[in-house]
C-alpha cells in the first residue's frame, strides 16, 4: 500500500472546504504543460529517455523552494489500486496512472507532490505543473504554479517557439499550455433544465467542461469542470480572467436558478433534499452512482441551508472516500465484490454523518 | 421554444439580427437554421483535431502536397501519417517539420499562432523583456490589494522586489 501520510490530508487539503465559494466551488486547478528542449516527447521516446527526463527534471525540482521538500511517488511501481487511489484524490490524470485503455503504465511515470503544488513527470507532456486549492481561486493557484515555473525554468530548458510559445505534444496545448479548471457543482441548473443553454453558451466563449475525473469523464453528481478550451493567444493573465468572469457568473446562475426552486417548489425541493440526506444517513448498502446523486442533493440542501449540521468538509471527503480504490484501500487492499463495496461504502456514509450530528448535538 | 420556422422542433440557435438599427431575435431549431446556412456551435459537437486530420488524410489541408503524409520529422523520425494516427507531436522539432499544416491547426484551434503569454528564457540567456512582467506582476499585486487577498499580494510583492 501507498503511504501519503506524510502528505497534508494526504494530499487532499483541497478537500477542506475552507476556500471561497466552498459550497458552490469544490476546487480549483491550474496546470502547466512544459516540455525539456533536448529530449524527444513522450509518445516517441525509449524508456532510457524517460529515465533522464525524471532524474534530470526531479534534480532540478529538488533545488527549488516549490518542490524541495516534495515526496516522489514513481507510479510505474505502483500497483493498479494505488495508482486509482492517487488518480481519485485528483492528484494524477488517468493517463500517468495508466488507467487508459490499455491499462499499463508508462515507465518512467512519476509525481512530485509538495502541499498544493505537484509536477507530473513523463506524462503526455516532459512536465505538468499543477496547483489545486480549495473553493474558487483562480488567481492563488496560479500565483504558486508561476512560481514553480520561473524556479523550474531557471534550472531546465524549456522547449519555446517565439512565436508558438510552449511547445506541447499535442498542439490543442501549444502556447501558454495553461489549463485552469473550476469543479463546480450545479444542480439548480439542472434541476431547472438551464443547464445545456449554460454550456452551450460557455462553449461560445472558448470554454469547455467536463466530468468530475477530466478529460473523458462523465459528469456524475451535477459536478462540472469547466476550463478553458484555448492556450494560445491569449496571455495567461487573460485566460484566467476571462475563465474567472464566467464562472461567477455561472456561480449568480445557479444561485438564482436555486432561488427559483426555492419560490416554485419549495416542499418539492425540502422533500428532496431531506431524502437524500435519509437515505445516506440510513441505507446499508450504496452503490457508487447512487452515492454520488444522493450526495448531490445533500450538497444542494446544505448549501440552501435546509439541512443544518453537515459539514461541506464531510461531504468533500465523502464524495472521494466512496470510490472504489478509497474503499478498497479502506479494507486493506483485500479485493472485494461489489456487493461488498456497496455494504462497506454505505457504512462509512453513514458513520461520517452520524458524527457530523454529533458533533452538532 | 418552438422554432419560428417551422413551428414543431425546440429552437436551439438563436439569431440576433441588426437590420435597420432595429435588434431582431430569431429563434431556430437546427435543421432550419441549417437550411438558412446558419451553423449552431453544439458544447460536444465537433472536434476541430478530428476535422483537421480527417482533412489531411484527404489531403485537403492547405498547401499540403499528396505525397507529404510520409513526410519526417529530422528531430524525431516522426511522419505526418504518424501524427494523423496519434494526434500528438514527437518533439520541439516537429513545430518545425511540419510547420505549414500545424499553422493552420493551430489557427484552427486557437484562432492565430502568435503567443501572447509569458516570453521565456532558457538557463543562461539573459532574460527578454523584464518590463512586461513586471507591469504583468504589478497589475496582479493590485487585484489582490483591491480583492484583499493579502496572502497572494506579499507573494508577488516579494517577486517583483527579485525582478527590480
Amino acid at each position: 500500500m501507498i503511504d501519503l501520510s506524510l502528505l497534508s490530508d494526504g494530499g487532499m487539503a483541497w478537500l477542506d472546504a475552507s476556500g471561497p465559494l466552498s459550497h458552490l466551488v469544490l476546487s480549483t486547478r491550474i496546470r502547466l504543460a512544459r516540455n525539456l528542449r533536448d529530449h524527444i516527447f513522450g509518445v516517441q521516446n525509449t524508456p532510457e529517455e524517460r529515465e533522464a527526463i525524471l532524474s534530470e527534471a526531479e534534480g532540478a525540482a529538488r533545488k527549488t523552494v516549490g518542490l524541495g521538500q516534495a515526496m516522489t511517488i514513481r507510479l510505474d511501481r505502483l500497483e493498479p489500486t494505488d495508482r486509482q487511489l492517487l488518480h481519485e484524490r485528483h492528484l494524477v490524470s488517468k493517463e500517468l496512472a495508466g488507467l487508459e485503455g490499455s491499462g499499463t503504465v508508462r515507465s518512467g511515470s512519476a509525481l512530485l507532490v509538495q502541499d498544493r503544488v505537484g509536477v507530473m513527470l513523463n506524462e503526455e507532456d516532459h512536465l505538468r505543473l499543477q496547483g489545486l486549492h480549495s473553493g474558487f481561486s483562480l488567481e492563488a493557484v496560479y500565483e504558486e504554479v508561476d512560481r514553480l515555473d520561473s524556479e523550474l525554468g531557471q534550472r531546465l530548458a524549456f522547449a519555446f517557439h517565439p512565436e508558438f510559445g510552449y511547445l506541447t505534444s499535442c498542439p490543442t496545448n501549444v502556447g501558454t499550455g495553461l489549463r485552469a479548471s473550476v469543479l463546480i457543482h450545479l444542480p439548480g441548473l439542472v434541476l431547472t433544465k438551464e443547464i445545456a443553454k449554460v454550456l452551450q453558451s460557455l462553449s461560445q466563449v472558448g470554454l469547455t467542461f467536463r466530468g468530475l475525473y477530466g478529460e473523458g469523464s462523465e459528469v456524475v453528481g451535477n459536478f462540472f469542470q469547466l476550463s478553458n478550451q484555448r492556450t494560445l493567444a491569449k496571455s495567461e493573465f487573460d485566460l484566467i480572467d476571462h475563465l474567472g468572469r464566467m464562472v461567477r457568473q455561472v456561480v449568480d446562475y445557479e444561485e438564482q436558478a436555486r432561488q427559483v426552486l426555492l419560490r416554485d417548489a419549495p416542499a418539492i425541493i425540502e422533500d428532496k433534499v431531506w431524502r437524500a440526506y435519509g437515505l445516506l444517513r440510513y441505507a446499508r448498502s450504496l452503490s457508487f452512482d447512487e452515492a454520488m446523486n444522493l450526495l448531490s442533493g445533500v450538497r444542494m440542501g446544505v448549501g440552501m441551508g435546509l439541512i443544518p449540521n453537515v459539514r461541506l468538509y464531510t461531504l468533500n471527503k465523502l464524495l472521494i472516500h466512496t470510490q472504489p480504490a478509497h474503499l478498497l484501500a479502506a479494507a486493506d487492499g483485500t479485493s472485494r465484490s461489489a456487493a461488498e463495496l456497496g455494504l462497506q461504502r454505505g457504512s462509512y456514509v453513514r458513520a461520517l454523518l452520524e458524527a457530523d450530528e454529533d458533533r452538532a448535538a | 421554444m418552438e422554432c419560428q420556422q417551422c413551428g414543431e422542433r425546440d429552437a436551439v440557435v438563436h439569431l440576433t439580427q441588426i437590420v435597420d438599427n432595429n435588434v431582431t431575435t430569431v429563434h431556430l431549431c437546427e435543421q432550419c437554421a441549417a437550411e438558412k446556412g446558419i451553423e449552431s456551435a453544439s458544447p460536444i459537437n465537433k472536434s476541430p483535431l478530428g476535422d483537421f486530420l480527417a482533412q489531411l488524410g484527404k489531403g485537403v489541408g492547405a498547401g499540403v502536397p499528396a505525397d507529404t503524409p510520409h513526410m519526417s520529422c529530422a528531430g524525431c523520425g516522426m511522419t505526418l501519417q504518424d501524427f494523423r494516427d496519434l494526434g500528438r507531436l514527437g518533439c520541439a522539432e516537429c513545430y518545425r517539420s511540419f510547420e505549414a499544416p500545424l499553422r493552420e491547426l493551430m489557427r484552427r484551434l486557437h484562432g492565430s499562432t502568435t503567443h501572447l503569454g509569458e516570453r521565456y528564457a532558457p538557463p543562461g540567456a539573459p532574460a527578454e523583456e523584464a518590463g512586461d512582467r513586471v507591469e504583468e506582476l504589478r497589475e496582479r499585486l493590485r487585484r489582490a490589494i483591491e480583492n484583499e487577498n493579502f496572502e497572494l499580494a506579499a507573494s508577488l510583492r516579494d517577486r517583483l522586489r527579485e525582478l527590480e
